[in-house]
C-alpha cells in the first residue's frame, strides 16, 4: 500500500494542489491559467487510468486505503472501480471544458474563485471514489461547501436567497444522511486492523453491505438516504432549490452543479442506497419511480412555461434526471446501463447548453427568450452548436443522447409498461420546449439587441467543438461507455439480488 | 452480385459525404459546385442502386452486419443492412426521384445566397442519407434512426426560410406531431424487446418468434407501430402538419412531403407485414383510418386555393389510400401506389414549383389562369400528372388505384363506395386545379404576366422524365384481368406474401369500367365549372367549413394545446410557487421562528446554564428511573 503514486491520490491531490496554488497567486490571469492547466493534467491522469482497469493486476494502482480513525473503524479508503471510473472521467473532462468555454468572462477575486472551483473538483472526485462511509461523507460536504461560497459570492442579483435555499436544502439532506450513516455504522460488524487493533464497528462499504438491520430499520434508513440523494438530484418534489440556484449562480458554477453535482445524487443511489438497503429498495422503489416519473412530466411542463432561458434548462434538467432516476430504481439491466451512459452524456450536453446560454447572455445582456430572436442571422456558428446540443438533449438518434435514453426507457418498460409510457411523454414534451427555445432565440428576424452580438470566439469555439465531437462520437459509437461501466451494472444487480 | 454487395455501404455514404462537404464547406463552394456535389452524390447512389436492382434476382435477400450500435447482456443492436426486394425497390425510388429533385433544385434555389444554397443541399443530402438508412436498416432501431433523421431534415427544410415566423411554426408543428407518433413506435419497440429481446428483422419476423407473442401482444405492438405511421405518414389524427409543411421550398415538398418521407409509414408496415397479418383488429383500424383520412383530405382539397395546399391535401388523401390497401391486406398494392404516387406527385409538385417560379412566388391559383400558353412543358407534364392521379386507364395511377379499389370492394361494399367517392373527388379537385391554373384567362398583375416564362431545362427535364414515368410506371403491375402478370407482386413475393381473395375477372372489369366512367364524368364536371374560371362567389355553408379544413386545427388548439398550456400554467403558479415552494418556505420560517424562541437558552449567563443543567440532570434521572 502506498508504494506507488496511485490514481485516486492524483485525482484528489492534484485539484487540491491546484486550488491552493490559485489561492496563493493573486493575479487574475495566472489563477485562471493555473486552474486550466491543472484541469488538463487531471484529465490526462484520468484518461491514462483508463489503461489500467484490470481489477486484480492494477489493484494497488486504483486503490488507496489508509488507516484514518483506527478506534472507530474508519479508514481513508478510496478507489476507482467501474462506476467511479466513469464519473471521475466525466468530472475530469468537464472541468477543462468549463474553464475553457468560460475563459472570456472576467471575475473579481479570481484567485479565490478558481481556488474554490478546484476544491470542488477534489470533493467531487472524492465522492465518486470513496469506499468508506465516513470518507464518502467527508467528500460529499467538501464538494458542497465551495460551491456554496462560489454561488453566494459571485452569483447574480438574487443570489443570497437562492444560495441560502440551496445550502439549507442540500445541507439538511446531508445531515439526514449522516444520521443514517451513523445508525448503520452502529450495526456493522467489527473491523480488524493489521496491527491487531479491533474496532467494534466499521465504516467500510463492504461492512455496510452486511450490516444487520431489521426490515423496519432498513425502511426508515432508506428514507433518510433517499431524501439526501433525492434533494441532490433533485427529484420531484424536492427540486425547488434548483431553478433559482441555476439561475443565480455564475455559469461555470451552474455547469458544475448541473453536470456533476446532480450526478452525486444518482451515484449515491447507485453505490449506497440500493446495495446497502436492498430489501427496503424493493419495497420502496415503486414510490421512488413514481416521484421520478412525475418529475419528468412536471419538469417538462414547467419548462414549457419558462421565459428565462436558464430556468428552462433547469426544469428540463429535472425532467432528464427524473428519467434517469426512474430507470435506476427499476433495477433492470438495460435501464441501469442506460442510466450510466446517460449520466455521462447528460453531463457533456448540459455543459454545452449552459455554454451557449452564457455566450448569449454575455453578448446581449438578456436571458429572457421574449427579448431575444433572430440570433441565427448574426451568429451562425453559435446556432449550429445550439441546434446540435438541443437535438442531443431531445435524444435524436446518432447523437449521444439517444442510445442511453432508448436503453433506459426500454428497461423501464420491462419494469412496467405504464411507467415507460408516461416517462415517454418526455420524448414529446422535450421537443416542444426545445424547439420553442430554438425558435424564439435563434430564428426570426434579428432584434435590435441581438443585432450587435457577434459570433463565438476561439476558446468558446474550441470548447464547443469538443462537445460536438463527443456528441457525435458517442452517438454513433456508444459502446466504449457501455464497456467502461458494464461492470458497475453487474455489481449493482448482484449486490441487490 | 457478391462484388456489388461490398459497395452497398456507398449508397448511404455518398449522400452523407455530400452533406458533410456542403455543410462544412458552405462558405467555400460557389453555387454550381454545391449543386454538383449535392446532385452527383445522389446520382452515384442511384447508379449503384440501379446496378444492384438489375443484378439481383427477385428473391435475393442479404444481410450485412458492419458493426454493433450497442451491445449489452439483454440486448444487442447491430448496424446491419438488409437488402431484399422491398429495399431495392425503395432504394430506386428514393435515389431516382431524389436525384431528379436535386437537379431541379439547382435552378429553383438559384436566387438564394451561396451559403444558404449550400446549406439547402446539405440538408437535402442529409435527408436522402437518412431515408436510405431507413430502408436499408436490418432492424427496427436502425429504421428508427433513419425515421428520426428524415423527421429532422423535414423540420430543418420546412423552416429553411427561418426569418418567417409562420414557417418556423410549421416546422415545429411537423416535428412535434411526428414525435407523438414516434412515442408509439418507441413503445412498440420496447414491447418487442421485452418479449423477444431483439429488434433484428430476421429474428422477429420468423414463425418461431411470432409464436412467442400472444394475440394481445401482436395487436398492441402493431397498433403502436401504426401510431408511429400516422405521425410520419400524416394520417388522422396526426395529419395536420403536412399541409403546413408546404412552407418549405417546393422541391422539398416534392421529395420529402410527397414522394419519400411520408411513405415511411407504409414501408414500416410493409416491412412488418408478418406481424400485421396476424393482427386483424389492427388491420380494421388501419382500413378505417386510411379511408377516413383519404375522404376527409379529399373534401378539403376541393376548396383550397393555394396550389401547394391542394397538392398537400391530395398527398394526405393518397396516403390514406395506401393505408386502406394495407388494411385490406393488400400490402403490394400499397407499395405499388407508393411508387406510382412518387412519380406523379413529385411531378405535380415540381410542376407547381415551376409555376410558382414563373409567377414570382405567387401561390394562389385565383391569380393565375391561362398559363398553358406561356409554359407548355410545365402545362403538359402537369396534365399528365393529373391524368395519372385521376386513374385514367393506361397511366400509372390507374393500375395502382384500381388494385386498391378492388381490394376495398373485396373487403366491404361500404369501404369500396367511400373509396370510389374519394377517387372521384380526386379527379375533380386535380382538374379544378389544372383548369384554374392553366386554362382560361390570366388573372394576375401585368408585371406577373410580363414575367411569365417557361423554366430552364434543369427544371423541365425532371418534369419530362417524371411525366414519362407517370405514364409507364404502372406497367409493372398490370393485373391478370388485363392480360398482365403483375411483375411487382412477383418481385416482392419473397418479402410480402401474395394477398388472397381474388375477384373474378368479370367483377374486375365492372369495377374498372365503373370507376373510369365516373372519373371521366367528374373531370367533365370540373371542365364545365372551371374552364373559364373568373372568381369564386363568396362561399357559404359547407364550403366555408371545407375552406377552413373542417376547423381541425382550431379543434386541436382548443382540446389539446390550450388545456396543456393551462395545466402548465397552473403547475407553475399554484403547484410550484404556492404549494411546494410554500411548504418549503414554511418549514424555513418555522425553523426561524423556533430558533427565535430558543434563543433565550443561550443567553450567555452562567447562572441560567447551571439551572438548565440541573433541570436536565433531574429529567434524565427520572427517565432512567421509570424506564427501567
Amino acid at each position: 500500500m502506498g508504494q506507488y503514486i496511485t490514481f485516486p491520490d492524483l485525482l484528489i491531490w492534484l485539484p487540491m494542489l491546484g486550488g491552493v496554488l490559485c489561492f496563493l497567486i493573486g493575479s487574475q490571469r495566472t489563477a485562471k491559467d493555473i486552474a486550466f492547466l491543472f484541469s488538463l493534467i487531471i484529465l490526462g491522469v484520468s484518461l491514462s487510468s483508463l489503461c489500467y482497469t484490470d481489477p486484480v493486476k492494477h489493484l494497488t494502482l486504483n486503490n488507496v486505503n489508509y488507516i484514518w480513525l483506527k478506534y472507530i473503524g474508519a479508514n481513508y479508503y478510496i478507489g476507482i472501480d467501474s462506476l467511479g471510473r466513469l464519473l471521475t472521467l466525466l468530472t475530469a473532462i468537464s472541468f477543462p471544458l468549463i474553464l475553457l468555454g468560460t475563459r472570456q468572462s472576467t471575475v473579481e477575486k479570481a484567485s479565490s474563485y478558481y481556488g474554490l472551483m478546484m476544491l470542488t473538483q477534489a470533493g467531487l472526485m472524492g465522492v465518486f471514489m470513496a469506499l468508506d462511509a465516513l470518507t464518502f461523507y467527508f467528500f460529499w460536504e467538501l464538494a458542497l461547501i465551495p460551491v456554496y461560497f462560489l454561488a453566494s459570492r459571485w452569483g447574480g442579483e438574487r443570489r443570497i436567497p437562492a444560495t441560502f435555499k440551496f445550502f439549507v436544502y442540500t445541507f439538511g439532506g446531508s445531515l439526514l444522511m449522516l444520521i443514517g450513516i451513523l445508525y448503520v455504522y452502529m450495526h456493522t460488524g467489527p473491523r480488524s486492523f493489521e496491527d491487531g487493533t479491533i474496532a467494534f464497528h466499521s465504516f467500510s462499504l463492504a461492512s455496510f453491505h452486511h450490516a444487520t438491520l431489521s426490515a423496519t430499520e432498513q425502511t426508515w434508513l432508506f428514507g433518510l438516504f433517499f431524501l439526501a440523494f433525492a434533494i441532490k438530484m433533485p427529484i420531484f418534489p424536492f427540486h425547488t432549490w434548483q431553478p433559482d440556484a441555476y439561475d443565480q449562480s455564475p455559469t461555470p458554477v451552474t455547469m458544475v452543479m448541473s453536470a456533476l453535482m446532480v450526478k452525486m445524487g444518482l451515484f449515491g443511489v447507485f453505490r449506497w442506497l440500493l446495495p446497502v438497503f436492498p430489501d427496503a429498495a424493493i419495497q420502496w422503489k415503486q414510490v421512488a419511480i413514481a416521484l421520478s416519473v412525475i418529475g419528468i412530466v412536471y419538469g417538462s411542463w414547467l419548462a414549457m412555461k419558462q421565459d428565462n432561458l436558464k430556468k428552462l434548462i433547469a426544469y428540463s434538467s429535472i425532467a432528464h434526471i427524473g428519467l434517469m432516476s426512474a430507470a435506476l430504481f427499476s433495477m433492470k439491466e438495460l435501464a441501469v446501463q442506460g442510466v450510466l451512459v446517460q449520466m455521462f452524456n447528460h453531463g457533456i450536453n448540459i455543459i454545452g447548453m449552459w455554454l451557449v446560454v452564457d455566450i448569449i447572455e454575455r453578448k446581449t445582456g438578456v436571458k429572457k427568450m421574449s427579448e431575444l430572436g433572430g440570433l441565427a442571422n448574426v451568429a451562425p456558428k453559435l446556432t449550429i452548436m445550439l441546434v446540435v446540443i438541443a437535438l442531443a438533449n431531445i435524444a435524436l438518434p446518432l447523437t449521444n443522447g439517444f442510445v442511453g435514453e432508448f436503453m433506459l426507457l426500454a428497461g423501464l418498460y420491462q419494469y412496467h409498461p405504464i411507467w415507460a409510457a408516461i416517462a415517454g411523454l418526455g420524448v414529446i414534451f422535450s421537443a416542444v420546449y426545445t424547439l420553442k427555445m430554438i425558435q424564439l432565440v435563434f430564428l426570426g428576424t434579428a432584434q435590435e439587441r441581438t443585432h450587435e452580438a457577434g459570433d463565438v470566439n476561439l476558446a468558446e469555439w474550441a470548447s464547443m467543438a469538443l462537445i460536438l465531437a463527443m456528441i457525435f462520437v458517442f452517438g454513433v459509437h456508444p459502446q466504449p461507455l457501455i464497456d467502461l461501466s458494464g461492470e458497475a451494472v453487474k455489481t449493482l444487480l448482484t449486490t441487490t439480488r | 452480385m457478391t462484388s456489388l454487395l461490398q459497395y452497398i455501404f456507398l449508397i448511404p455514404l455518398l449522400p452523407l459525404i455530400g452533406f458533410l462537404m456542403n455543410g462544412l464547406g458552405r462558405k467555400i463552394w460557389s453555387k454550381p459546385v454545391s449543386g454538383i456535389i449535392g446532385s452527383a452524390t445522389v446520382l452515384g447512389a442511384f447508379l449503384i442502386s440501379l446496378a444492384l436492382f438489375l443484378q439481383s434476382p427477385a428473391e435475393a435477400s442479404e444481410r450485412i452486419q458492419y458493426a454493433h450500435l450497442f451491445q449489452v447482456k439483454s440486448l444487442s443492436v447491430g448496424i446491419t443492412f438488409q437488402i431484399d426486394a422491398l429495399t431495392r425497390l425503395f432504394l430506386l425510388i428514393i435515389t431516382g426521384v431524389g436525384f431528379l429533385i436535386h437537379l431541379y433544385s439547382t435552378a429553383y434555389m438559384k436566387e438564394e445566397e451561396s451559403h444558404d444554397f449550400a446549406k439547402y443541399f446539405a440538408y437535402l443530402n442529409l435527408f436522402v442519407f437518412s431515408m436510405l438508412i431507413l430502408v436499408l436498416g436490418g432492424n427496427l432501431l436502425l429504421l428508427f434512426v433513419g425515421w428520426e433523421g428524415v423527421g429532422l431534415c423535414s423540420y430543418l427544410l420546412i423552416g429553411f426560410w427561418f426569418k418567417n415566423k409562420n414557417y418556423t411554426q410549421a416546422a415545429n408543428k411537423a416535428f412535434i406531431m411526428n414525435r407523438i407518433g414516434d412515442l408509439g413506435f418507441l413503445l412498440a419497440m420496447f414491447w418487442l424487446i421485452a418479449k423477444l429481446g431483439t429488434l433484428e428483422y430476421n429474428q422477429i419476423f420468423t414463425e418461431a418468434a411470432l409464436a412467442k407473442l400472444s394475440a394481445f401482444d401482436i395487436t398492441c405492438i402493431t397498433l403502436l407501430m401504426f401510431v408511429g405511421a400516422t405521425g410520419k405518414s400524416a394520417q388522422i389524427p396526426l395529419f395536420t402538419w403536412l399541409p403546413d409543411a408546404m412552407a418549405g421550398p417546393t422541391p422539398v415538398s416534392a421529395l420529402i412531403h410527397a414522394a419519400t418521407m411520408v411513405t415511411a409509414g407504409i414501408y414500416l408496415i410493409a416491412r412488418s407485414n408478418a406481424l400485421f397479418t396476424l393482427a386483424p383488429h389492427t388491420l380494421s383500424v388501419i382500413t378505417w383510418i386510411g379511408l377516413a383520412t383519404a375522404f376527409l383530405a379529399a373534401t378539403i382539397a376541393t376548396r383550397q386555393n393555394d396550389i401547394k395546399k391542394v397538392l398537400a391535401y391530395s398527398t394526405v388523401s393518397q396516403l390514406g389510400f395506401m393505408f386502406l390497401a394495407i388494411g385490406t391486406g393488400n400490402y403490394v398494392a400499397a407499395v405499388f401506389h407508393v411508387m406510382t404516387h412518387a412519380f406523379f406527385k413529385a411531378l405535380m409538385f415540381l410542376g407547381s414549383g415551376s409555376v410558382i417560379h414563373a409567377m414570382g412566388g405567387e401561390q394562389d391559383i385565383r391569380n393565375m389562369g391561362g398559363l398553358h400558353k406561356h409554359m407548355k412543358i410545365t402545362g403538359i407534364t402537369f396534365l399528365i400528372g393529373c391524368l395519372a392521379i385521376s386513374g385514367i386507364p393506361g397511366l400509372s395511377g390507374f393500375f395502382s388505384k384500381d388494385e386498391i379499389l378492388a381490394s376495398a370492394f373485396n373487403y366491404h361494399p361500404v369501404v369500396y363506395a367511400l373509396a370510389l367517392g374519394t377517387a372521384l373527388m380526386t379527379a375533380f379537385y386535380m382538374f379544378r386545379l389544372y383548369f384554374v391554373t392553366f386554362t382560361g384567362k390570366f388573372r394576375g398583375t401585368h408585371d406577373q404576366e410580363h414575367h411569365l416564362h417557361e423554366s430552364p431545362i434543369s427544371m423541365t427535364l425532371p418534369l419530362m422524365i417524371l411525366a414519362v414515368l407517370s405514364v409507364i410506371g404502372g406497367f409493372v403491375g398490370i393485373p391478370e384481368a388485363l392480360g398482365g402478370h403483375h411483375e411487382l407482386a412477383h418481385y416482392l413475393g419473397s418479402v410480402i406474401p401474395a394477398s388472397h381473395g381474388h375477384l373474378s375477372h368479370e367483377t374486375e372489369y365492372l369495377l374498372m369500367g365503373l370507376s373510369t366512367g365516373l372519373v371521366l364524368v367528374s373531370i367533365a364536371f370540373a371542365w364545365v365549372r372551371f374552364k373559364n374560371y373568373q372568381s369564386t362567389p363568396t362561399p357559404k355553408g359547407l364550403p366555408i367549413i371545407l375552406e377552413n379544413k373542417w376547423y381541425i386545427d382550431e379543434l386541436y388548439e382548443m382540446l389539446i394545446v390550450r388545456p396543456i398550456q393551462w395545466v402548465a400554467g397552473f403547475m407553475q403558479r399554484i403547484v410550484e410557487e404556492k404549494i411546494i415552494d410554500g411548504l418549503v418556505n414554511g418549514v424555513g420560517k418555522s425553523v426561524q421562528y423556533g430558533a427565535r424562541q430558543l434563543r433565550w437558552l443561550q443567553s450567555g449567563q452562567v447562572g441560567a446554564y447551571v439551572l438548565l443543567m440541573v433541570i436536565g440532570m433531574i429529567a434524565l434521572f427520572f427517565i432512567q428511573l421509570f424506564l427501567k
